[in-house]
């Protein structure tokens, strides 16, 4: 379906990163946020807070980071399109409620505007180094998927993109920014909401006879319904059967639990989103994503100016990770130069996926500051000649 | 979207009551039957009682949703034949707050234990006050951690014996009704298992509030609290109750504390008027906002095409 018109601010307008996330969400349906205050990602909820009484819907700041991401929740299961926004010490007071989201298939935005950690650590400063805890950080096994602006451009589209995934999947959607794509001020160009596809809610149309609220139909999302709709269901963070009532059996935890992860699994051709540049005659590929990928931009293109075989692989979906992407490049490429504002965590996943078949070399950086191009430019010039 | 009329209203036998049928049981999940809880537990006792201010307030069974915590009391979610939530513990108050600012047309309860809901979820117990939320809270109160093994909670009177003070506790404990009141709630009440009819009025009333309303329903906890405090079984607890309980409607709440062995002070003790967060919301926005103002109700089509 097309965006709701009043939630576009269509234009071309100069915003910021963190404005241009709450341009997104509301351009994509988003009627109810739950926040509490952090740094550098209160300015989402700050704008959302002004903008949705104009739109229809309502903002509440919370108690804390455990408030805001169970409200947010019982916002969707009341039938709106819900998200928060917090930063590395709010995100680890949210991992509890992501693992209830992924548990009970609630459709959901986090996002994170990454900060230097670990505790406090740096509440100004740039970092990359929640990348693991989006993926980890709740406790069972479980899938989420998590996508890397790059820009304020970026901010309002891939934000429209997570409520996508998040209604398509059932799924909550980790948005995975950082301080410096946040506060940077750029053009961003709004379309007309007829021009912008927003993924409805894969609500039922069974009767209430019929409608079993965990049955999946072979695509292994289940329909969802709301409260107040008539159907009597039953949601629960507990191991659940098709019912959605609790059942402890290792055979029922086992079709559940592998369900959650298959229904990202199995699609994760389509969810990898990534951009390439110059990839064809490549010796080396720096795999980069957020604000690293913008300065990697400029190592890569002074590597090549200096005739090196060097290409960009920027991923702009983290999780699930594109492995595939890279044991296809690793098959044929010397090697994988990854930067990122931490001390390595999605390194570890192009080495896995690299399987062996090309080496990989971390430019790491503890954050506070994004790096200098010439300390990736320097690791680039030493993995061709590995 | 669906628009399913429960027929359930107009079967309440509140004219020809059929003793072959339970009144109760058109609002309970028999195939989640057997439920968990002990015997002499209190917890099914508060449903039955939930139950009948079900029948007794005529309320809109469609619009009315649960939400549960985690703990024995967690369950109730599980079986009743409602729009139930299942959360996680200590979070019922945030999760139902959600789901009524998303619909303000639903009837949200939340329905947990002393545990779930003052001590890991005490924070957004006094903010849902605070705010005035229009959440109508159970509190039942078993004094104790029960499900997972009679632990010290917060509720729980001094000189208690429990498995986390095996040689009796010492830190003094909540009085709910006290808290609750100083937080901001319209309406307070406390009862005991064995005042089921009263229980049922009170549930009743809250219905009728707009605003945040708190139950609390002292109750026994045989397997844990009772055995260890050599207070005997459900029954016993039931003639404790009747015999220790006086009604004191409108009493200081500053007076209700609970003690291990005494008197338990019952009854309605707060039902005051104030503006809910909803009504204080809309009269805020309207005031500097005026016609931009698009109200807060998430419409279904921008959700679901």
């Amino acid at each position: 379906m097309k965006a709701d018109p009043r939630g576009v601010l269509t234009g071309t307008h100069f915003l910021d990163g963190d404005h241009a996330c709450c341009e997104g969400a509301l351009a994509a349906g988003a009627r109810f946020a739950a926040g509490y205050p952090i740094t550098p990602s209160t300015e989402v909820v700050e704008r959302f807070a002004a903008r949705v009484p104009t739109v229809g819907g309502c903002f509440i700041q919370m108690e804390d980071e455990l408030a805001a991401s169970i409200a947010l929740q019982g916002g969707v299961w009341g039938g709106a399109k819900a998200f928060t926004v917090t930063s590395g010490p709010g995100f680890s007071l949210m991992m509890e409620h992501i693992g209830y989201a992924a548990m009970t298939e609630t459709p959901c935005v986090f996002v994170d505007v990454q900060r230097g950690g670990p505790s406090t650590g740096l509440p100004t400063l740039p970092a990359q180094a929640d990348m693991m805890q989006a993926r980890w950080g709740s406790h069972g096994d479980y899938e989420i998927i998590a996508l890397c602006p790059n820009s304020p451009q970026e901010c309002f589209d891939l934000t429209i993109q997570a409520f996508n995934f998040a209604e398509e999947f059932r799924v909550p959607v980790m948005f995975m920014m950082d301080e410096v794509v946040g506060h940077m001020t750029e053009k961003v160009v709004i379309p007309p909401a007829d021009e912008i596809d927003v993924t409805p809610r894969k609500h039922t149309h069974k009767s209430v006879e019929d409608y079993l609220p965990y049955s999946t139909n072979g695509d292994m999302v289940p329909e969802m319904a709301h409260a107040g709709d008539g159907y009597n269901f039953h949601v629960t963070g507990l191991t659940h059967d098709e019912h959605g009532y609790p059942n402890m059996t290792p055979q029922v935890q086992d079709k559940l639990v592998r369900r959650l992860q298959n229904k990202i699994r199995s699609a994760a051709d389509r969810i990898c989103l990534f951009e390439e540049d110059r990839l064809d005659d490549a010796d080396v590929v720096v795999v980069s994503y957020g604000i690293t990928s913008r300065v990697a931009q400029r190592a890569i293109d002074a590597a090549r100016d200096q005739g090196l075989k060097v290409g960009k692989l920027r991923l702009i979906t983290a999780w699930p990770f594109p492995e595939k992407k890279i044991a296809e490049l690793a098959a044929h490429v010397k090697a994988f130069v990854v930067p990122e504002l931490n001390l390595g965590q999605m390194v570890h996943e192009v080495k896995r996926a690299a399987d062996g078949n090309a080496k990989t070399f971390a430019v790491s950086h503890a954050g506070g500051a994004v790096h200098n191009p010439d300390e990736i430019l320097n690791t680039i010039v030493e993995a061709s000649r590995c | 979207m669906l628009n399913i009329l429960d027929n359930r209203l107009d079967n309440r036998p509140d004219n020809t009551p059929d003793d072959t049928v339970n009144p109760v049981e058109q609002f309970l999940r028999s195939d989640r039957m057997p439920h968990i809880w002990c015997p002499g537990c209190g917890i099914g006792t508060t449903v039955n009682s939930f139950a009948h201010a079900l029948i007794e307030s005529k309320i809109d069974l469609q619009s009315l949703a649960l939400v549960s915590g985690i703990g024995c009391t967690g369950r109730v979610a599980g079986y009743v034949k409602l729009d139930s939530f299942h959360t996680t513990h200590g979070r019922a108050i945030p999760f139902a707050t959600g789901l009524k600012l998303a619909n303000p047309k639903l009837n949200v309860v939340v329905y947990s234990g002393d545990g779930d809901l003052s001590a890991i979820g005490g924070n957004h117990l006094i903010h849902a006050a605070r705010r005035n939320i229009d959440l109508k809270v159970i509190c039942v109160n078993n004094l104790i951690y029960a499900m997972t093994g009679g632990q010290t909670a917060p509720t729980t009177p001094s000189h208690a014996t429990t498995s986390t003070n095996p040689y009796g506790t010492f830190e003094p404990a909540f009085n709910l009704p006290h808290l609750v009141e100083a937080a901001g709630a319209v309406y307070v009440a406390r009862w005991t298992t064995f005042h089921v009819r009263q229980l049922a009025r009170s549930i009743s009333e809250a219905f009728q509030k707009k605003g945040f309303s708190f139950i609390e329903v002292i109750s026994p906890c045989p397997t844990l609290y009772q055995r260890r405090n050599k207070m005997g079984d459900g029954l016993d607890a039931m003639k404790y109750y009747k015999e220790k309980s006086k009604v004191k409607h409108g009493a200081p709440t500053s007076e209700v504390g609970l003690t291990l062995n005494g008197e338990i002070v019952v009854g309605k003790f707060v039902d005051r008027d104030r503006p809910d967060y909803q009504t204080m919301m809309r009269a805020q926005y309207v005031e500097t906002l005026g016609e931009r103002y698009l109200g807060d109700e998430v419409e279904t089509e921008c959700v679901c095409g």
